[in-house]
């Protein structure tokens, strides 16, 4: 029997994690490395968690739901907190027009009217006179399930460092390179998305489910978190600039909340926070490989959705597993 | 058509926000067959180089960048704004933007007609983007514009030519200035309709960008403001009162 592969992944970020516990349990000895002081330095930290890909569906290519299927028994296994609520889209009335072009544009959902609703979310109080709901969809807290996904990948005996930018690759068979934005020197296309988000305590809400509020020029979400805290996200803003939010993009995201429920009138402010999105052109990851590297990117919106099944595919093609090659990886010499 | 003296091919001018990704963007500005694209500073310039990618995007679609000051809210923000677009993109062309009132992002014609005299005697070819009142446009015209571009709607708002009387007379009232209706517009008909009343172009961005498939809606727009400028060289009928019949009476027994 040969030795296990020594593999080094680069990034603990969703990508680095997701792969790393995968490759791991396929019997990989993994050696994960942080450049940051902790994991999740990057983009991951601030997600909302949704997973959710009927209603991402609706600005994606096409393929996505199936895609991202799998992702969802992926995460419940890993992350049992994991919450399997479905998601709830609604609109102000005077934005009637967007629901029904959502419900258009989207599979997975049913129409609710006012008491379904109101039985569904009793928070809502017969505010909201119809909602699309998603029953399939899922969402986690990534400061919860990054950990988890460390912690699994050290029971089963890989190894985290933090703090190390700079590992050489000469010790190891493999390289994943999961360092997100920061690849971008070395992934032609790659490019950063800035996205704005908030955490707000408010015991006087209690939603519990996801919550996107359609809106013509800000769309919204909230993702409820344990102890009455919310994740409110999150803005779409084509810059790579990584610095704290600008006020015009907490009012959006704080208006939108209140008026999803006046309970968030009287939330505390936890935290902003802003990151870059790592993205390609079509705004679909890619798994590019380069020599005895394997580049997992450009997740954009969807890094808790695809990272598990990106990390199938790193697996099949590091170890492989799979019979013939798998079809999504991309040679570096094809990139623009 | 000729804008500031440049020949632009196509008469459909098309703006950058909002697209499902970059790649849908750039399928669709080739099915649009536009030369022009407006692309917004505002958010993206957070930083010195920190639309960098999305920039180098734009520059790669190999059509002409018609930068403009969306969401600036006074004449100053506008300036600023504008001469910042000059650095990054390398072009003296601006569409003003002066936003005057939230809810229906109407365009402030005072602080309009203030940043179009600065932006002017500073070098710019500006192209404001007004209502199609007569005097704002006069005094735009006097503050050195050579183009015009009243809305046909709120921006956004997808309504189509709110006001056909009003955009008739602007026509009229300035028949050798370059008119294009630009917000508004949510379908391919309303652009024909724009083009019909004798405009020279139409500038839309979420009709295309917020449609369910962006590329194929790009090629309905070409198509529609072809047609409508088509119409307009060909001289359309007048509306009558009266029904006519259109197959000749000759020939028929008269009794
Ligand atoms: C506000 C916001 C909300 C979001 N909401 C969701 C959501 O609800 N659902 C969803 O699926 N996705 C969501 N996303 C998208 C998601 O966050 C990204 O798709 C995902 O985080 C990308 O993961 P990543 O591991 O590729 O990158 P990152 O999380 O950025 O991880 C990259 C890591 O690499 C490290 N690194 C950099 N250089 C080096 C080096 N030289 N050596 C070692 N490590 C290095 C960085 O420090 C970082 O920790 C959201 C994003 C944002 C910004």
């Amino acid at each position: 029997m040969s030795p296990p592969r020594r593999v080094l992944v680069r990034g603990a970020g969703v990508a680095g994690l997701a792969c790393a516990v995968a490759l791991a349990e396929a019997g990989a000895t993994v050696t994960l490395a942080e450049a940051g002081p902790t994991i999740g330095s990057g983009a991951s930290w601030k997600a909302g968690g949704m997973l959710g890909p009927w209603c991402e569906a609706e600005t994606a290519p096409a393929g996505l739901v199936e895609l991202a299927l799998p992702a969802l028994d992926w995460w419940r296994r890993q992350v049992p907190a994991t919450r399997s609520a479905g998601t709830l889209v609604l609109a102000l009335s005077r934005d009637g027009g967007e629901l029904a072009r959502y419900a258009r544009r989207t599979e997975g959902h049913r129409t609710l009217d006012a008491g379904q609703l109101d039985a569904l979310e009793p928070a809502f109080e017969g505010r909201f006179g119809r909602a699309l709901f998603y029953p399939g969809e899922a969402h986690l807290d990534p400061r919860a399930a990054l950990p988890a996904l460390a912690h699994r990948l050290r029971a089963l005996g890989g190894v985290v460092l933090t703090g190390r930018p700079d590992i050489p690759d000469g010790r190891f068979d493999d390289v994943v390179d999961c360092r997100g934005h920061a690849a971008r020197e070395v992934l032609p296309g790659l490019r950063g998305v800035r996205g704005e988000m908030l955490l707000l305590r408010a015991p006087g809400v209690g939603l519990s489910r996801p919550v996107r509020l359609l809106h013509p020029r800000t769309p919204v979400y909230v993702v409820p978190r344990d102890d009455d805290v919310f994740m409110v996200g999150a803005t779409m803003i084509e810059s790579e600039e990584r610095g704290p939010p600008r006020l015009r993009s907490m009012m959006e995201l704080m208006g939108a909340a209140y008026a999803l429920h006046p309970g968030f009138g009287e939330a505390e402010i936890l935290e902003f926070a802003a990151d870059l999105r790592p993205a390609f052109g079509d705004n679909m990851p890619r798994v590019v490989r380069d020599g005895a590297t394997l580049h997992v990117n450009g997740m954009f919106r969807h890094g808790f959705l695809l990272a598990p099944v990106l990390a199938g595919q790193v697996v099949d093609a590091v170890l492989g597993g799979g019979s013939e090659p798998p079809a999504a990886l991309v040679p570096l010499s094809r990139m623009r | 058509m000729r804008l500031y003296d440049v020949e632009i091919a196509s008469r459909l001018l098309l703006g950058t926000a909002q697209y499902p990704s970059p790649d849908v963007l750039a399928d669709a500005v080739r099915a649009s067959g536009t030369g022009l694209v407006t692309v917004s500073l505002r958010r993206e310039s957070a930083g010195q180089r920190a639309g960098q990618s999305f920039w180098s995007l734009i520059q790669d679609l190999g059509v002409r960048v018609l930068p403009n000051t969306a969401g600036c809210h006074s004449a100053r923000e506008a300036v600023t704004t504008a001469q910042m677009a000059r650095e990054v993109f390398g072009t003296d062309w601006i569409k003003l933007e002066v936003i005057g009132e939230q809810d229906t992002l109407a365009p402030d014609v005072f602080g309009l007609v203030e940043a179009a005299r600065i932006l002017s005697e500073d070098g710019f070819r500006v192209f404001p983007y007004t209502t199609e009142d007569l005097v704002a446009a006069e005094r735009l015209l006097r503050a050195g514009c050579r183009v015009l571009m009243p809305w046909g709607a709120p921006i956004g708002s997808g309504r189509g030519l709110n006001n056909p009387f009003g955009l008739r007379a602007m026509r009229a009232h300035f028949p050798g200035v370059p008119l294009v209706v630009d917000a508004g517009i949510g379908l391919p008909s309303h652009a024909a309709a724009a083009m019909e009343l004798g405009y020279d172009a139409v500038l839309l961005n979420s009709a295309v960008s917020q449609s369910g498939d962006p590329v194929a809606m790009a090629a309905a727009f070409r198509l529609a403001v072809e047609a409508g400028h088509a119409a307009r060289l060909a001289d359309p009928m007048e509306p009558r009162d009266m029904a006519s019949p259109s197959t000749p009476v000759l020939g028929q027994a008269v009794l």
